[in-house]
This record gives structure tokens, sequence and C-alpha cells, in this order.
């Protein structure tokens, strides 16, 4: 099976509802079998060209179309099972509930034979890793796979049908480094084999650069700016400087943390009592007293904004009552875990998947119950307007918690509770109470300083009338953070902050993170990003999978 | 090595082990309607406990563990429990007396008119519970759409969107977790619960687009939607599934007999 070959002329696309095309004057001449890595800065329409080529955008609703797209001399659209097309999130690339079927379902569609769909997909899921031999049945539960192993699964999907053109849109932004080489590698391994035309879209150049023939680079609203060898591009110069300057991941680069430059809200409500510079003077003191609980049992009490002993963490709670004796009883992912969070401090922990990382996360951050030992929050965390607050953070009320714990979760939308992104910052602030009198910690003229304050420092004052859902990936992110840090929290925990963020947001974010911990408070992320926990100096917690 | 007929028909299909699991789901239901349409039409606690009786002595046809059964049919234990009180409190009096406070009374008659009631439901539920744990979704669908002939659109369409039920119940729970860390409380009064929850309720709405959406290009883009299409699982009918649709109707048939026989059958309508 050849590949196909793509003819672009002048082509743009108009979505609907936008007054500027997405794609413009897009000329390319594509031969059979090319692999072509597909870079650019947000917005360039990278995704808009390969679902054209996908044949799945539809030109009938009011969206525009000009020039003409055609791959081996046809229509995309009309041409079905020419091309197939994995995306970003693993949990849309499923469509059945068992690996085989899952696999089938691009080969029925197609109306291949029932004798041949089986060899088909046996053939497949052997060539993304998936098959019977490495012990993964063709009934194996979906959701039961990892989030590599799902794109690699809607790989296999593809290759039962097998298309002459195979587009990738980000496959591996969600996944950590293993899970990256692996999808990469089954890639590589299938375009090998069937000769099939590769275009790939993602942030990360280096996953493919050097696996590549051809790189083309898209800039907003127009068309190829650039094409060429991905080692002529790559190759220090002004292309190199460009797409750096774009946010795009060049290989080899790390981005300098930009550090923000307002800090009119960065100021404690526990702090302002009486004790304010009791703590304030000793941030030094408190970072040496950070270690891991089981090498120095020494730390200064006062230090401590978190004790983890003997800690067992589950997503699933334990049944409550008498519901417990009818199912069985949730095992903890991680159990015996011993950890201390001081002041000041940055921890990453890491971990392979099902380690247990954001479990823990989410119990040391006080969202769900810990299933045995003890989480204790020092003084330093609740402050000196304490009250009768518990040791444990999960039995806070959450306008306790708000101005003690920031969690920012892995996707920012999961967290936004307004309509605009000015009232996004300001809702923390408003809703933090006194535990003991139940007054609100900060006044509305307060809420509002620190609200604008986070607006200047994060350059996200141009959007503060915006509706937070409308926002790109990156200013997604740097919202959700924000939003965090409003109430001013003492700790912010992160999960998998910089998963397909591009280079920009990576170094605000680092920056942000980083003026935190410089003046004592402490931040927890879990992350595969070596580079993150480099540019924290963060001491590094690894996980392993229980047994 | 010689492969059962089953397992080249749908090589992907889990190795049943129990009858009712092996069964073709078409005829699980097939063997369900008539009894729910004898439950349907006669009150009384004869067919009723028949059924029931039969129900249990199928569990071990079923390879459901009794303990799962349970936990997942305490509601309808609860439901048939709550309505035999109700009907028992409010229902047409007749006997003696039992225990009377102003308007509520309770009989001998409608202690029996409760107890018909109570075991009714149970009758129609439990097996019911029976066939849907003992069904698998996939299969179902095979079955409707290549059996049935009812579109495969919207057959294998609404089987994603079930698929994706379950990832939106995950993401509901981490949705409660995202937003008390911004400061949603869980308490307050009523009306600021209610607001929480819409607020809870909307994040999960355009999540569910969102993923929607997504999944719907993945499904074209793999060439769904239009035309004709094969089937990778062959749905067949068996020996089994006609032992399966003759126990159902026999059911049906001794109930009723049994019924009549000992003068207890009362049609609903009449």
């Amino acid at each position: 099976m050849p590949g196909a070959c793509i003819t672009a002329a002048d082509w743009g696309w108009r979505h609907a509802g936008r007054t500027v095309p997405a794609v413009a004057g897009l000329d390319l001449e594509v031969p059979a079998g090319q692999k072509i890595l597909l870079a650019g800065p947000s917005g360039a329409g990278k995704s808009t060209l390969l679902y054209a080529l996908a044949g799945v955008l539809d030109p009938a609703d009011e969206s525009e179309e000009s020039g003409s797209l055609r791959v081996d001399g046809a229509v995309s659209r009309e041409l079905r099972g020419h091309a197939g097309l994995v995306q970003q999130d693993p949990e849309t690339q499923v469509i059945l509930s068992r690996v085989g079927d899952d696999a089938a379902f691009g080969a029925e569609n197609l109306q291949v034979p029932r004798e041949q769909i089986w060899d088909r997909v046996r053939d497949a899921l052997d060539a993304v890793g998936l098959g019977e031999d490495q012990g993964i049945s063709l009934a194996r539960d979906t959701s039961r796979l990892s989030g590599g192993q799902k794109q690699r699964l809607a790989l296999a999907g593809i290759l039962a049908m097998r298309p002459p053109l195979i587009l990738l849109d980000e496959p591996t932004a969600n996944l950590d480094p293993s899970g990256v080489l692996e999808v990469r590698d089954a890639v590589l391994a299938v375009v090998e084999r069937t000769g099939a035309t590769l275009l790939v879209v993602e942030h990360r150049l280096a996953v493919w650069a050097d696996q590549v023939d051809r790189m083309l680079v898209l800039e907003p609203g127009g068309g190829i700016s650039h094409d060429g060898s991905p080692g002529e591009l790559l190759a220090p110069g002004p292309v190199r400087d460009e797409l750096a300057a774009a946010g795009v991941w060049v290989p080899g680069r790390v981005p300098t943390p930009i550090t923000p430059t307002s800090r009119n809200w960065r100021s404690n409500a526990h702090r302002n009592g009486p004790g304010f510079g009791q703590y304030r003077g000793d941030i030094d003191r408190q970072m040496q007293g950070v270690v891991d609980g089981a090498h120095s049992p020494t730390a200064a009490p006062s230090g401590v904004l978190l004790t983890a002993r003997g800690l067992a963490v589950s997503r699933d709670p334990v049944t409550p009552g008498w519901r417990r004796r009818f199912g069985a009883t949730p095992k903890p992912v991680q159990r015996d875990l011993h950890l201390e969070l001081g002041a000041g401090e940055a921890v990453v922990v890491t971990g392979a998947n099902g380690s247990g990382k954001s479990t823990l996360l989410l119990t040391l951050a006080g969202l769900i119950p810990s299933h045995a030992g003890t989480l204790t929050a020092g003084t330093v965390l609740k402050g000196e307007r304490a009250g009768h607050l518990p040791d444990d953070p999960h039995r806070w009320k959450a306008a306790d918690l708000v101005s003690r714990i920031g969690t920012v979760f892995q996707e920012p939308e999961h967290q936004f509770v307004a309509t605009t992104v000015r009232d996004e910052l300001l809702f923390g602030p408003r809703h933090a109470r006194d535990p003991e009198t139940g007054q609100r910690l900060f006044t509305d003229e307060e809420a509002a300083a620190r609200a604008d304050g986070l607006l200047a420092a994060l350059n996200l004052e141009p959007l503060a009338e915006v509706n937070p859902f409308t926002l790109s990936g990156g200013e997604k992110r740097r919202l959700s953070v924000a939003t965090v840090l409003a109430a001013g929290p003492e700790v912010v925990f992160l999960d998998e902050p910089t998963f397909g963020q591009d280079a920009n947001t990576w170094a605000v974010l680092t920056g942000l993170l980083r003026g935190l911990v410089a003046e004592g408070r402490s931040v927890l992320a879990v992350t595969h990003d070596a580079d993150f926990a480099a540019a924290l100096d963060a001491r590094v917690v690894e996980l392993e999978v229980a047994a | 090595m010689t492969v059962p007929v089953a397992a080249l028909a749908a090589p992907s299909r889990p190795v049943a082990g129990s009858v009712f699991e092996r069964a073709n789901p078409l005829a699980k239901l097939a063997a369900l309607l008539p009894v729910t349409a004898v439950l349907v039409a006669t009150m009384d606690w004869v067919s009723s406990g028949i059924v029931l009786v039969a129900a249990v002595a199928l569990l071990p046809l079923s390879g459901i563990r009794v303990g799962e059964f349970f936990r997942r049919a305490w509601v309808l234990v609860a439901a048939a429990l709550v309505s035999a009180w109700g009907t028992a409190l409010v229902g047409e009096d007749s006997g003696s007396v039992l225990f009377e406070a102003g308007p509520v009374s309770i009989s001998e008659g409608s202690v029996l008119a409760g107890l018909a009631t109570g075991l009714r439901i149970l009758a129609v539920a439990l097996p019911g519970v029976m066939v849907f744990i003992t069904t698998d979704p996939t299969d179902l669908a095979d079955a409707l759409s290549q059996r049935l002939r009812l579109p495969a659109r919207f057959v294998l369409g609404s089987l994603a969107a079930f698929r994706l039920l379950g990832v939106l119940t995950e993401e509901w729970r981490t949705l409660g977790q995202a937003r008390r860390a911004r400061g949603v409380g869980a308490g307050g009064n009523p009306f600021r619960r209610l607001g929480s929850w819409l607020g809870q309720v909307f994040g999960l709405m355009v999540q569910a687009i969102r993923r929607a959406t997504k999944l719907a290009i993945t499904m074209e883009a793999r060439g769904f939607g239009t035309g004709d299409r094969t089937w990778a699982r062959e749905s067949r009918f068996g020996a089994v599934d006609a032992w399966v649709i003759l126990g159902g109707v026999g059911l049906a048939a001794l109930a009723v007999g049994l019924s009549m026989a000992t003068g207890a059958f009362n049609l609903v309508w009449a």
C-alpha cells in the first residue's frame, strides 16, 4: 500500500463565527510516503489543516473554504477511510469498551469482511505492542489502559483500516516520558511497515525532529512560513529563534523562567495578625528544616506545613457504614508514606503511571480522605487565626482551605467557577473565611487589589472581562494558577502543571512558582518534567508502583 | 487445539461462564417479556411469588454472586418494602381492622394487598436486574443492530455515549474536588447548595460536550456514519437461547396456571 500524495493550492479555511481565517494561502506538495512534522505557534491552524486532510471539517455550517486541498487527487471528505487521525486527549480516542472491538471499529465501517477483520486487528495490535503476545487480550477493558496505551490503541484502530495517510494531532502531549516514546516508536514502526504518509503536529519538536523527513512551519492566519528539513530549520539561526520566541519547544532549549514584576497580590491574610513578622524573618531557618521524614525528624516544628505519617491513599473513598459489607474495600494505591513539607520548600513528586502520585497530591491537599495514617497541618499552615481548625486538612471547610492550601488541577476548566477572568480571581479572596469568627478575610477592596495585581503579573489584563472557557490553553493554565494564588495560600499543589503547555507559558509558570518559593511559600508538584524540577530547584520524591 | 465456535464469531468476547452470560441478549429479553407481561396483568401474590422463587432458584445459572446481586438490587428491595407499607396504610380496607389512627388504618385486607404489591415489584424488577447484570452492552448493541436491524448509527452512537458516561462519572468526582480547592463549599443553606450543585452540573456539561465533540470526530475519522458496515462480531442464536426463551415462556405459563388454579388470579383492569 503506497502512501498518499497531498496537493494544496492557495488553500484556506475560515471557521464558522470567526472573521479571520485559521489558514489562508497554503501551497503544499507532499509526495507519497513522506514523514512531516508540522510546527508553529498556537493558533497557526495546524489542527485545522489536519482535520481538513482527515475529511472531518464540515463545509456546511457557515465556515468558508478557499482554494483547493486534495489527497491523491480527490477532496478528502469524499475519501472514506483514506486518512487516519489520532487526537490529543486519550479519553476521546477510545470508542468501544474492549480492545479488540475498538481496533476493529474502523475496519467494520470500511466494510472489511469479518474473516479478514480479526487478522487485521491482531496484526495491528501486535504492531503497536498491544497484542496477545504482550499479554493484552482482545477482550481487555479499554478503561484499564494507560494514556499511552490508549493512544497506541487508537493507532491500531487506524492501522486496521490500512490508510495511506496518518495524521497525528499532538498525540503525546498528555503523556509521561515513557508514554511519549512508546507512542512515537509505535508510529514510526507502523509508518515504516506500511509506507504511509505521515503528518504530525507536536509542541515538543525534539520528540520527532530526528525521525521525520521534512518540517513545515505554519504562521497564524497564513500559510507556510518555513519549509525544510528539521536539521536546517532547527540549527542555530533566525528560524530557530523565531520558533522559540513563538513558544515552540525547540530541541535543546530550556526556556528561562520569567519572574513577574507586580507584587501587590502577595500578602497573606493569616499573617496580618501580631505574629506576622515572627514567621517572615525565619524563612531561611525553615528551609533547612525541610527533609524527608525518614531522614531527619528533627525539623523545627514551626517550619513544617504538613506532616504525613504512615499515610495510605486511594481515589476511592472508604465506603461508609453498612454498605461496606457488600462491596470490596478499595485497595490503597500507596501505603505507609512518610512525608514532611516545610515552609519555603519546592517538592516534585514523580513516578510511573499508576504509582498514585496524583492521589497522594489530592490527599495532602485535603481534597480526599486518607485511608490510614495521619496527616497533620502545622501551626504555620493553620496560621494565626486558626481557631479550632482540625489537624487534618480534609476536615476543613472549603472556605478555610482556600486561604491555606491552593490546588491547581491538571485540567484548568475543572476549576473555573465564574463568568469572567476577573470574577474568577475575585472568587477565592471573597470566599476565604476566618474559621473562628466566620468573617471574611479580605474586604472587597483587598480582594479587588489582589485580583488586579494577579491580572497584571500574569499579563491577563486585556482578558479581564472575557469568559474563562474561551481562553487559549496557555491562558487557561495561567489563570488557573492565578485563581488559587488569589487567596494567598501558604502552599500550592499542582498536578502536571506543564502538560501540553508551550514554552512561553512554561517560562511564566516556573517564574511565578520560583517567586513564591523565594518568599517562603511552598510548592508541591506532581510532574515528569525534569526541567520544571530543575527550574524550581526542587526536592524530588519518587513513588514506586506498589506491589 | 480446537477453538469454540463462539470464539470464532467474536474473538473479543470475554469467555462467558454462566448460561445467562452465554445467551444472546435478545433471547434474554424475549424470555423476560412474557414473565413481565403476566406480572403486569395480574395483581396477586401467587404469580409474583412463583416468579420470585424462580428468580432466586435461577441465580446459580446467571453466575451472579449473591453479594453482588444484593448490592445492585437493594434499592429495589427498599422500594418494594416502602410500597408494601404504603399500600397497607392507605389501601382499601377489608377484613378485621388491625390498627387505626385517624384516617390511617391497617386491616387484614390492606396488609395482604401491601404484600402483593411489594412481591409484585420485586418479581418484576429482580429478573430484570439479573438480565441487566449478565448482559454486556456491546453484545446487546450487536444483537440490536444485526438481529433487529436497528440503525447502526443510533446503536453504536449510544454504545459510545454509554462508555463516555463512565468517564463522566469519574469527571464529576474530580470536578467536586477541583471546586472545593477553589473554595466552593458543600455546606450552607439549601439555596447555596443548589447553586453550587448547578455550577458543578454546568462544568460537567461543558466537559461532556467537549468530549462528545472530540469523540464524534474520532468516530467520523474512522469512517463511521455513512453507508453500510460489516460486523466483526457475529450476534448469533444457539441452543442455549432456545432454552432461555422456552424457560421464560414456561415460567409465565406456570405463574398464570397456578394463580388461576388457586383462584388468586386478578386482572388489573378487570
